[in-house]
């Protein structure tokens, strides 16, 4: 008897704090994220907007509407006339650290890739945070072509080429931005190929 | 529980120069030399780091009676990462721009060792008013220490201060001073003149002494 009273206490004699305090911080996190979600999407979908004109040049941030296409949601970006110039995709997938949200731009018949913006990442600062460099990574990525799948290549590849050049200390984070590209690209210019074929 | 450690009050003063946690105690070195290059993402990385230390402060200060010696970081650091979390999505939510500046460097303030530290020493043994105390000095230590060598980076750098212009137009902005290379520069000649201010101090106390 002595003995067993003398034993440290079980599993839950020892956790119950940090059970108690997980279930806490859980709460209060999901509560926090109720009330601020709105608001950060807002904020996210007036920041998309907001990149139409760069990401589809000509392309009008007041005029393009927010649309789906078998499933995928897309943005028509229309000229200030109300001209269809091309598509902008919003696309996200894994990186090295944390997701990474992209913005693609295509020309109308999502032939060419117009422009790419990078939304939100938490790649390593210094390395992967590269990615978000408007005149060196992301630059590689205007006028190629969107009907075959993109590769990171080392060294400077021929232009328009489907190389992207890989940046030097992450190459997991190029890679993920490239296979993000391509898995959005592909789906939806099915999709596209998809309605076209109804119409 | 006899409380034996630093007052409240000396806990405060502690936090802001004698154990300043830039100058002093050389922590927190990666938003230092990292968001310092303009003096608005300085005092809002000062800002979010200062609500997660006096929050995890106070939470650790409050279960520190309940606390298994074995299971406390477990503990301090699950505290700090939902009071990082929720001062992310807030400026994410509320101030989105500076949100984007600052990246990924808001959620590094979980591995930010000033907080983690304060918890250890002080929150984990002191009663709740000490801990609160500690933190809010110890946040103005460290707004202090970003604050400086963010004032020096960008009037050096840019001619202005947030962005109001402080030095002549005809000012050759100095663009390594905004750069990775101004942080440590700047780092290093302050760290040097606080250095030896103290020295020349501790010297003038002697000879009177």
């Amino acid at each position: 008897m002595e003995k067993e009273a003398r034993k440290a206490p079980g599993l839950l004699g020892q956790a119950w704090l940090i059970l108690l305090l997980a279930a806490f911080f859980g709460s209060s996190l999901a509560g926090v994220e109720i009330a601020l979600k709105p608001r950060i999407e807002r904020n996210k979908r007036n920041e998309t907007f907001g990149q139409i004109p760069f990401l589809v040049p000509g392309g009008s941030s007041q005029k393009s509407v927010e649309t789906r296409m078998g499933g995928i949601r897309v943005i028509r970006v229309l000229s200030d006339k109300g001209d269809h110039l091309g598509w902008v995709l919003p696309a996200s997938g894994q990186g090295f650290a944390d997701r990474i949200e992209l913005l693609v731009g295509l020309d109308r018949k999502a032939e060419r890739i117009t422009g790419l913006y990078v939304l939100d990442q938490k790649e390593t600062p210094g390395l992967g945070s590269h990615i978000q460099d408007k005149d060196g990574f992301l630059r590689g990525f205007e006028g190629q072509p969107a009907d075959k799948s993109l590769r990171v290549v080392k060294g400077r590849p021929a232009p328009h080429s489907g190389g992207i050049r890989a940046i030097t200390g992450a190459t997991i984070s190029s890679l993920s931005v490239c296979n993000i590209v391509n898995r959005a690209v592909r789906d939806f210019r099915k999709a596209l190929a998809g309605s076209e074929g109804k119409d | 529980m006899v409380d034996s450690g630093p007052t409240a009050l000396e806990r405060f003063i502690n936090g802001i120069l004698p154990e300043n946690p830039t100058y002093r105690q050389l922590l927190g070195m990666c938003p230092t030399l990292a968001v310092t290059n303009g003096l608005k993402p300085a005092l809002t990385m000062a800002g979010a780091t200062a609500f997660v230390l006096i929050c995890a402060n106070f939470i650790t200060s409050l279960i520190r009676n309940a606390l298994k010696p074995h299971l406390r970081i477990l503990v301090f650091t699950l505290t700090i990462a939902t009071f990082v979390t929720i001062a992310d999505r807030f400026l994410q939510a509320f101030m989105p721009a500076m949100s984007k500046v600052l990246g990924p460097y808001v959620p590094l303030i979980i591995v930010n060792c000033i907080i983690i530290a304060r918890c250890e020493v002080c929150a984990s043994k002191q009663p709740v008013g000490t801990a609160l105390a500690d933190a809010l000095g110890c946040s103005l230590g460290f707004a202090l220490g970003l604050a400086s060598i963010a004032s020096v980076r960008e009037i050096l750098g840019t001619g202005c201060l947030l962005g109001a212009r402080v030095l002549p137009e005809a000012w050759p902005n100095w663009g390594i001073m905004v750069l990775p290379p101004g942080a440590f520069l700047t780092l290093g000649l302050l760290l040097g003149l606080v250095e030896w201010a103290g020295a020349a101090r501790k010297k003038a106390g002697g000879n009177q002494g």
